[in-house]
């Protein structure tokens, strides 16, 4: 019974192998795809970290798009973490992030100390850090977006999480947060909750908007949601350079964030035709916020997306090809 | 993530006659009655110290412990371009296993250059896997692969469904060169066991985000890295089990292999191993499901596979798309699962009987076997066979069916499951969480190392004494009792849950086949799809937490006492019937505490995979540790605390973990 459960399993094997060559020598008369476009064969791969979040993508794609289309690039595109995507700068596998929050640790570690990536300027992109409130609360309580008036609604937001005090919902890990400092040194009768994700705090915001239920949040432009629901800004303290110096005493409004294009240092002194594409591209939040807006809420495909935009901004993309 | 593999469940202890269990009523009620002292101390001195030496940190703040970890990081990082063993040894390795995965990419899922598709086309995969799923497993299982295959295809996902059974096998291939060994190593001698064990148990309970940058730092992004982390979950159970099976051969036979003048090779070979064989291939079984319980996370690496759509459909909210998406990913989780155990029952059969009839059979696969080339071949050569878009596209119908019916759902329960949230909340989540992170730490530590004492006895003490120390140690103690609240109420509804639902499942047949793939289908969809939903019925929250820990562990403690309740002898029940008994007097007098056994168990079960859910239960509003190891994940500054947070993780699941395994050995020689 052995020898003949060991034949089966031998002619198995034979047959595998057989068909396998059979396959080989037979097949491949698929057309072979076109190879990339001729044009700048200097080009070659070119590699694109994809940051988790709608608007990026959207950027990512577009320059990804021009460079594939006009430049004959080889695109590959990862999706990382932003620090992972610091990484790769030094191994080769990231040639640029598109859109860059702040991130002054991560500079001064990959960029001053280690020498594997750079600076390539703006992106055009301003990123706005605050808190914010559904429309509908503005609505009813005018006074509500100074951050003086907070205190006397602060009975409204609590919930489950916040005991006796007002609940301000913070959230996304990955965005630096003073909130807890904030709130201690504007003396608000508030605490912070971490709802610990986008998806979280979005969900929230919509549902708030939705049921007309008290809420407010730590949030950011530019974001695909705010297209949705036009969430209010809250007007804290205004900012003034160093007053966040101190992150125990800071009770100041975020910066604004000018987004950067950070490129790994060898992807800069390749003389690669897409590096003067990343280094010219520049747009503004609306611009960005129509493509997010094409992917997140009509379900368009990252890259139908952008070639949908290209295709209505010829003069913008025409400046960035330099 | 880290989910803990079930132990296959011991042998049923000998249940005592009943007769003995009146006399073990005593010791019984006098542990309860000590650990009503014990609580009733507790609440006194937290009425009395309440908010004093409660040891919090602030969220952005560091303590000395946890800055040495990020420089020991950044070291690490500074150290890899330059460091032989790095460069070369893990270089090398990361090389191998990327040039493994592309080759495999290339014949059966990416475009092979300057192929606009891969070398072999979905016709041609999907037939040479089922002609190997006949080859070892049956029709049965032939008909599942073609079923699963087509799905991948119409739903829109064949590629990324392929590269993740790609990762997936790469990683349990490896996992079992490498754990067969060791197990027999671990079955051999003590000493191996003692080492090993602990690492196992990090393996299994270290927070997988914990160690995806050092990953990447060493392995570099993509699929090499994706494997690797993968290979660091997916490691223990095959071990673990496959050293549970050698250990359990009958020690006669074993004394009647040597006594033949068997030397120990031969004794392995020809006996060991065949006949723990059932049990290894359920440790494989097990490994596999760990593997794809990773799939999602290893997405942040840019590990291949279908964990891409289901994070990328969550940053838009896309519930439908996520849905589907992880609907893949259970799909191959059933479809691994039900072919390698019917391939070994298989083997087992043919091994016991001596009567089948190979020429039939060999006339079959061969059939099969031309079928399967053919395919190949049409699948080198027309698009149609080789494009999955060429397939009828049902993915997106599905996608919007979903969205909608999970909108409605929501919509209609949206307020009533709110006001389920804050009665639970107020009225048992925060008292409870209260007692564990307001009161005094030296008054905490002192109650949970008497209550390890009085249900496990003085081992598991000392290991609840050691484990505290770490945690105070890393500077985490408030927020792990925070986390400790949550899990040990997550765990009591969880067994609510088990103990409903097993007592259901193991009296009627008809609930058992009806509940059991939904059983399946909530461990292994990736909780990344069920957040959004959850998150819009109960809102961002711990409460939330405990739902999805709840969805993830409940299945696999209701599994468990439904076989517990099922190996009740049936003569047992049968003679409580004729003594009157009526079905609830049967449930609670006789099946319940017979499967006692099970439900402890099922609770030991129970809080391991609810502690694996900690850091899920972060993104969604559940707060301490599990936002911790997320931030640090997210923020450099902050690595160190997230690692601080893992370590907190993983003692308190060796705590836990021996408390009740010690408490269950103890009902067992009861």
């Amino acid at each position: 019974m052995r020898t003949g459960r060991a034949r089966v399993v031998r002619l198995a094997a034979l047959i595998a192998a057989g068909s396998l060559v059979v396959a080989a020598c037979g097949g491949g008369n698929i057309e072979e795809a076109p190879a990339a476009q001729e044009g700048d064969a200097e080009c070659g791969d070119f590699n694109i970290a994809i940051n988790p979040w709608v608007g990026y993508e959207a950027s990512a794609h577009v320059v990804g798009y021009v460079a594939a289309t006009e430049l004959g690039c080889n695109i590959e595109y990862k999706s990382l973490k932003e620090e992972v995507a610091w990484q790769g700068f030094g191994s080769g596998e990231v040639d640029v992030v598109i859109e860059n929050w702040g991130h002054d640790d991560l500079k001064q570690k990959y960029i001053e100390e280690q020498g594997t990536a750079q600076d390539a300027g703006p992106n055009g992109n301003v990123g706005v850090i605050g808190w914010y409130l559904p429309p509908w609360m503005v609505e009813e309580y005018p006074d509500i977006t100074e951050w003086e008036n907070l205190n006397k609604y602060a009975e409204m937001f609590r919930t489950s999480e916040s005991g006796d005090k007002g609940q301000l919902l913070d959230g996304d890990p990955s965005f630096v947060t003073n909130d807890e400092a904030l709130v201690q040194n504007l003396g608000l009768n508030f605490t912070v909750v971490y709802a610990g994700s986008e998806p979280a705090l979005i969900q929230a915001f919509r549902q708030a908007e939705e049921n007309q239920e008290p809420l407010l949040g730590y949030f950011y432009a530019p974001q695909w949601f705010l297209s949705e629901i036009a969430l209010v800004k809250v007007n804290l303290p205004p900012y003034e350079e160093g007053c966040d110096a101190d992150p125990e005493t800071v009770a100041c409004d975020y910066p604004e964030y000018i987004l950067d294009k950070i490129v790994a240092t060898d992807f800069a002194e390749s003389g690669s035709p897409a590096y003067d594409l990343v280094a010219n591209f520049e747009w503004t939040n609306d611009d960005q916020n129509l493509v997010a807006k094409y992917i997140a809420e009509d379900g368009m495909d990252p890259e139908d997306a952008a070639a949908q935009w290209v295709e209505d901004n010829p003069d913008v993309v025409e400046g960035w090809l330099g | 993530m880290t989910a803990v593999a079930e132990r296959p469940a011991a042998p049923a202890a000998p249940e005592p006659p009943p007769t003995a269990q009146q006399q073990q009523r005593d010791p019984v009620r006098r542990t309860g009655v000590l650990l009503a002292a014990i609580l009733g101390i507790w609440a006194l001195g937290w009425a009395l110290f309440k908010g004093t030496a409660t040891l919090p940190l602030g969220r952005a703040t560091l303590t000395d412990f946890q800055r040495s970890l990020n420089d020991l990081r950044d070291a690490f990082d500074a150290a890899r371009d330059s460091n032989f063993f790095l460069e070369t040894v893990v270089g090398g390795a990361s090389d191998g296993l990327e040039a493994l995965v592309t080759a495999a990419q290339n014949l059966l899922s990416q475009p092979a250059f300057p192929r606009p598709v891969p070398e072999i086309g979905w016709l041609g995969v999907l037939a040479v896997a089922a002609w190997i799923a006949y080859a070892l497993a049956g029709v049965r299982s032939t008909i599942l692969v073609v079923v699963s295959f087509l799905a991948f295809g119409v739903f829109g996902f064949w590629t990324e469904s392929i590269d993740l059974l790609i990762i997936t096998f790469t990683a349990v291939l490896i996992s079992v060169a490498v754990g067969i060994p060791l197990a027999i190593a671990m079955a051999r001698s003590r000493t191996v066991t003692t080492v090993v064990t602990p690492v196992l148990d990090v393996m299994q309970t270290m927070p997988s985000f914990v160690y995806l940058l050092p990953l990447v730092l060493l392995f570099s992004i993509g699929p090499s890295a994706a494997v690797v982390a993968t290979l660091i979950y997916a490691l223990p159970p095959v071990v673990r089990i496959t050293a549970h099976g050698l250990r359990t051969v009958a020690p006669s036979t074993i004394e009647a292999t040597t006594s033949m003048g068997s030397t120990r090779a031969q004794l392995l070979r020809k006996v060991q191993l065949p006949m723990a064989k059932q049990t290894i291939i359920v440790g494989v079984n097990q490994t596999m499901m760990a593997a794809l319980s990773i799939a999602t996370i290893a997405a942040l690496i840019d590990g291949p596979g279908l964990g891409e759509p289901v994070i990328e459909a969550l940053q838009t909210l896309d519930i439908g798309t996520a849905f589907v998406s992880g609907l893949c990913i259970v799909i191959i989780a059933i479809m691994l699962d039900r072919t390698t155990t019917a391939a070994s029952e298989r083997a087992e059969a043919e091994r016991r009987t001596a009567v089948h009839d190979p020429r039939r059979r060999r006339a079959a696969l061969i059939g099969g076997g031309v079928v399967a080339a053919v395919a190949v071949y049409l699948s080198r050569s027309y698009l149609w066979a080789a494009d999955p878009d060429t397939l009828p596209d049902l993915g997106r119908p599905l996608a919007d069916a979903v969205g909608s019916a999970t909108e409605w759902f929501t919509d209609t329960f949206g307020q009533l499951t709110g006001a389920i949230k804050d009665g639970f909340t107020y009225g048992l989540l925060n008292p409870f969480q209260s007692l564990l992170a307001d009161s005094p730490w030296w008054l905490v530590a002192a109650a949970l190392l008497a209550v390890a004492f009085l249900i496990g006895g003085w081992r598991p003490a000392l290991t609840t004494a050691v484990c505290l120390a770490v945690i105070f140690g890393v500077g985490l103690w408030q927020d792990s009792m925070v986390t400790l609240g949550m899990t040990l109420v997550a765990t009591v509804l969880v067994m609510f849950l088990a103990v409903v639902f097993g007592v259901w499942m193991g009296r009627s047949k008809r609930a058992d086949t009806a509940l059991r793939p939904l059983l399946d289908a909530g461990q292994t969809i990736p909780p990344f799809v069920y957040l959004v939903p959850a998150l819009a019925l109960f809102g961002p929250s711990r409460f939330t937490a405990i739902v999805a820990a709840i969805v993830y562990a409940g299945p696999a403690a209701i599994k468990l006492v439904a076989d517990g309740i099922r190996g009740v002898a049936p003569t047992t029940v049968e003679a409580a019937r004729s003594a009157g008994s009526s079905t609830f007097q049967i449930i609670t007098k006789v099946q319940l505490p017979m499967a006692r056994g099970a439900l402890v168990l099922a609770s030991n079960q129970g809080l391991l995979y609810v502690l694996s859910m900690v850091v899920i239960g972060g993104l969604v509003g559940g707060g301490a540790l599990g936002y911790t190891v997320v931030s640090g994940f997210s923020q450099a500054q902050l690595f160190g605390k997230g690692l601080a947070a893992g370590i907190a993780i993983v003692a308190l699941g060796i705590m836990l973990d021996r408390i009740t395994q010690h408490a269950a050995a103890r009902q067992g020689r009861r």
